[in-house]
């Protein structure tokens, strides 16, 4: 008990004294914020993107690509094998007894982004009108749907701020054609929003394609058992060589290569940046100490013990880091969450549009870091205050 | 006098050396965050203006005939051409682990002069079919040996037996001398006309084309010119400076620069305000030291001079030891990335940037402190410390 009166009575005469330190004290919280805002916002920018990938798809779906091909720019579904797929009583019906599967061509269209002019590989989607009831998640924000048999096309949310030139009723022109943009759609801020979608036929005889790229469809029973019969169905046809993957396994492994590299990215300029801080803690805690040898050898003098000396500048790191965390999070928070960018995802090769998001897990983590900079820039300092001989402190005032 | 400086700089050891450090891991931080930077713009800093880069006009993916080549040879002021095709490489089960180019051996090596290839090797990838080249870091990364077979299964091309997986001789080694192009040849090329013969679909089709023309001035009318030739056609072409090539795909990624500029400008401002305070200090303790050097006979621009002089001591130490360190750091970052990242290298106006930064937070950081004390009356300071 006398112990924590003890160090409570230190530490708020330290805490009290922060503002004659200012300067000192200003070090160790920018040097923090900076710390934690740099990491916050960098590790913002891979959970947006892995954000964006993970809630692609769901597992009672699946998408069937031909073997080999890890995706859909590189796979190649014949027009009769996607029949033949769609036929298999392993995929859903819809009520009226049609297949609830879509065979997709993914081809790539060059876009500027907005107010540049440099091309950009957009994903460019043909579905087959089963698409629209197998991806219940999409919804029209703006528009109309595309009329079949007509050069016209509906944009994902992301794509149409992202590109120029998607909003309703613009003319693009792809291929010797042109095409009327005719609708936005959102879909829960998955990859799909970052696309353009038409009808499927439209765009194979525009881009001169004679077959697609990839099937997805629902399962008519979603557990693992549904999924085995319809990989064995596949196994078993000579006249099929298709791979099966549930859809969020397949967009889950598309953000691999993307967001391990700016988690590398993010982690190691912080760690650089926390080697730095902590550097910048110390000196600023052990001139904290020096500016009060006296007064902590007056302590000790008059009965105070070493332990509670150590804990007061201990705490007293710890505030100034935990003010300087908030401070670093609160700032990446303010500018960057919710702003959207977007990047070419060498997984597909093509443009990926996401947002920045600056949860609440990557503020914690933020301030774990900062509390432990400060916990290693205080405890040197701290023991330093407490071997202080007091005669001779007391001597240099 | 420098004496004096280092002797003042280092008179309380554990602040100078605390601030030193950190001072060094901002400058080893800006050195390979550079680094970085750099080596993302290195596409289109070793860009050869002599060359062109033609490909679909629609969209970089879409294949063209190879029979463009003759017809865009045909076109004034064109030199050579030569061709390559995405092989779509997947290899131990790892997709896209290299870029694999399809190409006519002698075509290609010829266009790319500062790639370094034996006469042996390029002898030997000349005329075997089923023959493959591949780049030093690649070689030293896989544990390849030139005479083994190198299976890559591919993700779009089959072979006219249905299957993925295709073996090719490595019959030699690609390199090169500059670093910056060093990452260029973190590829494996393969003969395209042994290729082409035993693929299933898209036989007579290449992915894009590469032009050299003899005058880099004409670069803009010659690309509108063999556009012209496939006007209209089904297979349109867009022709392009390699170096506008490498600015577009670059931008593709995003704005790297921007994304690092902000990281360091956060680096610096730290280091501005961690200096900036530790100097004040420094310097308000030595006040009647500085005093007694006045009396002593220094003038007013001497003393100012000590202590501008400390700051950039301290900043052009931390920088020097910081960048050198980015350096010594780098080639075992390279050789863990090998052929997956192309190789980061401090480069000179990196080094340049460097000390220009430096000597700008010296003075920010010094000059306030050196002008007060510039004009710094002796009595008052000896005795307002007393």
């Amino acid at each position: 008990m006398r112990a924590l009166n003890q160090i409570a009575q230190i530490t708020l005469v330290n805490l009290r004294t922060i503002p004659t330190r200012l300067g000192t004290s200003l070090v160790v919280v920018v040097g923090i914020a900076g710390v934690v805002g740099v990491l916050v916002s960098v590790l913002a920018m891979s959970v947006g993107f892995r954000h964006t990938l993970a809630s692609t798809g769901r597992p009672s779906r699946v998408i069937m690509l031909r073997a080999g091909s890890d995706s859909e720019l590189s796979s190649g579904v014949a027009r009769d094998q996607a029949t033949l797929l769609a036929s298999l009583p392993a995929i859903a019906r819809d009520a009226a007894g049609r297949p609830l599967a879509s065979a997709e061509l993914n081809v790539m269209v060059d876009l500027p982004r907005k107010g540049e002019r440099d091309p950009n590989n957009v994903p460019f989607r043909g579905v087959q009108p089963a698409a629209f009831a197998i991806r219940d998640e999409l919804t029209l924000v703006e528009g109309r749907i595309f009329t079949r048999g007509v050069r016209e096309v509906i944009v994902g949310r992301k794509a149409s701020r992202q590109f120029a030139g998607l909003e309703v009723g613009s003319r693009i022109d792809f291929r010797d054609s042109e095409w009327t943009v005719v609708g936005i759609f959102t879909s829960g801020g998955d990859v799909h929003e970052s696309e353009i979608w038409a009808d499927a036929e439209v765009a194979m005889s525009a881009f001169r394609r004679s077959g697609f790229q990839s099937v997805t469809a629902t399962l008519a029973d979603p557990s693992d058992a549904g999924l085995a019969v319809l990989k064995d169905t596949i196994a078993r046809d000579r006249r099929l060589s298709i791979s099966v993957l549930r859809e969020p396994e397949y967009y889950a492994r598309q953000a691999n290569v993307l967001g391990t590299l700016i988690d590398v990215l993010g982690y190691s300029v912080a760690v650089f940046m926390a080697i730095g801080a902590v550097f910048g803690a110390l000196n600023c805690m052990y001139s904290a100490i020096a500016s009060r040898q006296v007064e902590i050898a007056t302590l000790r003098a008059i009965g105070f013990g070493g332990a509670p000396v150590v804990i007061s500048v201990m705490l007293e790191a710890l505030v100034l880091a935990l003010a300087g965390g908030a401070l670093g999070g609160g700032l990446a928070w303010l500018y960057f969450d919710g702003a959207s960018l977007s990047t070419l995802n060498f997984s597909t090769f093509s443009q990926v549009a996401f947002d920045f998001r600056v949860t609440r897990s990557l503020l914690v983590r933020g301030l774990v870091w900062a509390l432990v900079i400060g916990a290693v820039g205080g405890a040197l300092p701290a023991i330093r205050a407490a071997r202080l001989p007091v005669t001779a402190a007391l001597r240099t005032g | 006098m420098i004496r004096l400086v280092w002797a003042q700089l280092f008179r309380r050891k554990t602040r100078t050396v605390l601030t030193l450090l950190s001072v060094i891991v901002a400058f080893l931080l800006f050195g390979l965050l550079q680094a970085v930077q750099v080596a993302f713009e290195s596409g289109a800093d070793t860009a050869d203006a002599g060359r062109l880069l033609t490909t679909a006009r629609y969209s970089i993916i879409e294949p063209l005939p190879m029979a463009h080549a003759r017809a865009i040879e045909r076109v004034p002021g064109v030199v050579a051409v030569a061709f390559a095709d995405w092989f779509g490489a997947r290899y131990q089960n790892e997709s896209n682990a290299f870029p694999v180019f399809a190409v006519d051996p002698a075509r290609y090596l010829d266009m790319y002069p500062e790639f370094t290839v034996t006469p042996a090797h390029r002898a030997a990838f000349v005329k075997t079919r089923t023959g493959a080249i591949a780049g030093r870091r690649l070689v030293e990364r896989y544990g390849w040996r030139v005479g083994q077979k190198l299976p890559i299964a591919s993700e779009i091309h089959a072979k006219t037996d249905g299957s993925l997986n295709w073996e090719f001789d490595l019959v030699g080694i690609l390199d090169a001398e500059d670093p910056a192009v060093q990452g260029n040849t973190d590829v494996v090329l393969i003969n395209v006309a042994y290729f082409d013969e035993a693929r299933q679909f898209g036989r007579g089709k290449t992915g894009w084309y590469i032009v050299r023309i003899a005058d880099p001035s004409q670069a803009r009318a010659i690309s509108a010119e063999i556009d012209r030739q496939f006007a209209n056609s089904p297979d349109e072409t867009k022709t392009q400076p390699e170096k506008e090539f490498a600015i577009g795909f670059a931008k593709q990624i995003g704005d790297i620069g921007a994304l690092v500029t902000r990281i360091l400008m956060a680096v610096f401002f730290t280091i501005l305000i961690l200096t900036g305070n530790t100097m004040a200090q420094a310097v308000r303790e030595r006040i009647p030291e500085l005093a007694v050097l006045k009396t002593l006979g220094f003038s007013d621009r001497m003393v100012t001079g000590l202590v501008l002089g400390e700051a950039l001591l301290l900043l052009g130490l931390g920088a020097s030891v910081g960048m050198v360190a980015a350096v010594g750091v780098l080639p075992a970052l390279n050789s863990n990335t090998g052929g997956r990242f192309p190789p980061l290298f401090v480069d000179a106006t990196t080094w340049l940037l460097a000390a220009v930064i430096a000597a700008a937070l010296a003075v920010v950081i010094g000059l306030p402190p050196a002008l007060r004390v510039g004009r710094l009356r002796i009595v008052d300071a000896l005795a307002g410390h007393r």
